[in-house]
């Protein structure tokens, strides 16, 4: 039995073999609708993250599946003092498989540890969150065609950014892959993710500016600058704008550049962005789910 | 300094100045009821100064522990006081409830019949990471 709770538990064979039948299930998802009659998914979510669950949900019911929801289970088990253990083993007697979203990290681990079934990280606080980085994965997969020879433009928070740090980790994997890291001095990526960036034979520049980087750009990813992250008021409003994308600064970008975020947005990408056929942010949504679909068959094992 | 020679039981040489405490704190030689001698900074021609700690029982010593703490250092086994053992230390792939994570946002600070477990995720830089939160040790 798999669990999947780092992104980076997953080979890149197996990867590659996720990215295939996601794109078989956009292709003919006909051949999917019932390949999990009779099987539950039980979302435990411990913290709100409605987009997650219901990309889940929905992952599910496509499969022909069913769905149990525990949407407030931080205020039902865990208030009544349940441990995650415990909740595990109860779930697995309902489920067939697990997806859990905590908001202490390694909360999902333990209930790998205590199930029965299968359980998938819905994201454990500002840890990880596999399923962003399948979506991400495959959105880069179907708008570039290819894992390699890309330059990937990070920019925004990328100190905190679980799926900055995750994205890089299993891009790393592939070839001939450049980072350009953009974000202000205060949220630049912690050492040890640039050493993985290193280790793995690959190159990255750290930058302060997006504009600059703009033309180098095959992929630009881009991530939220929240003013709670910053020392103090003033460099938050000296820095704030130069992370916002908008019309202006695409001017330089390629013409088959890819503009992804994890979603939500609040302000770092301007909505007129969204009329450019290079915003691919919502499609990475809609991924998500093909991938989501893809990665429960994976662990319940139906071919 | 004279300290009686031990009959049988462990002799930890090499240890690095200042790190013997930690040992004697981490294998909990505080509630041995046997003859446990602590010496610190005695002149070593190798490392100029060191540590030594001397248990006079055939303990179980928690080599995971002296790994963790000091690779470096030399276990040797005294058996009817003669060194018939000098143990090599190496650094332990995984710790449990040796030392304990320190971050707030980890599931262990709130569960608290968790295990801490670390694991070793760089052996170059000697850096342990706990399994649930990836923090460092």
């Amino acid at each position: 039995m798999r669990h999947l709770i780092d992104i980076l538990e997953l080979s890149v064979e197996e990867l590659d073999s996720l990215v295939a039948t996601a794109n078989d299930i956009i292709d003919s998802p006909e051949k999917y609708a019932h390949k999990c009659d009779g099987k539950k998914l039980a979302t435990l979510f411990f913290e709100p993250s409605t987009r997650t669950r219901l990309s889940f949900e929905a992952a599910m019911y496509e499969l022909g599946g069913n769905v149990l929801t525990m949407a407030d289970a931080g205020s039902s088990s865990a208030a009544k003092g349940e441990s995650v253990a415990d909740t595990a083993k109860m779930i697995s007697c309902y489920a067939d498989i697990i997806a859990m979203r905590h908001p202490k990290e390694g909360a999902p681990l333990v209930a790998a540890k205590n199930s029965t079934i299968p359980v998938i990280n819905a994201g454990d606080g500002g840890h990880h969150h596999p399923t962003q980085t399948l979506a991400d994965l495959l959105t880069i997969h179907r708008e570039k065609g290819r894992f390699d020879n890309l330059t990937i433009g990070l920019c925004g928070d990328l100190k905190f950014g679980r799926t900055v740090h995750s994205l890089i980790g299993a891009m790393s994997r592939y070839k001939n892959i450049t980072f350009v890291l953009i974000s202000p001095e205060e949220l630049k990526v912690p050492d040890y993710v640039k050493n993985i960036i290193t280790d793995a034979g690959h190159s990255f520049v750290e930058t302060v500016s997006l504009e600059e980087s703009m033309p180098s750009l095959d992929i630009l990813y881009m991530t939220r600058v929240q003013r709670e992250r910053f020392f103090n008021e003033e460099e938050y409003l000296r820095l704030k704008d130069s992370y916002i994308l908008n019309t202006d600064k695409l001017i330089n970008a390629k013409e088959d550049l890819v503009i992804m975020h994890p979603l939500p947005r609040v302000n770092e990408i301007s909505v007129a962005v969204d009329n450019d056929k290079r915003a691919c942010y919502f499609r990475q949504a809609l991924y998500g789910k093909y991938m989501r679909m893809a990665l429960i068959l994976k662990l319940l094992d139906i071919k | 300094m004279n300290i009686d020679s031990i009959k049988n039981g462990f002799v930890i040489d090499h240890i690095k100045a200042g790190k013997g405490m930690e040992i004697y704190r981490l294998l909990k030689l505080k509630k041995l009821e046997c003859p446990v001698a602590m010496i610190m900074n005695a002149q070593s021609n190798k490392m100029g100064k060191k540590d030594v700690i001397k248990i006079d029982a055939d303990i179980e010593l928690d080599m995971h522990i002296l790994g963790y703490v000091d690779p470096d250092i030399t276990v040797n086994v005294i058996k009817d006081s003669v060194i018939v053992e000098k143990k090599k230390i190496e650094l332990p792939q995984k710790l449990t409830d040796i030392i304990f994570c320190k971050n707030p946002r980890c599931i262990t600070s709130c569960e608290q019949e968790l295990s801490h477990e670390f694991i070793l995720a760089d052996k170059p830089r000697r850096i342990y990471r706990c399994i649930y939160c990836d923090a460092e040790a």
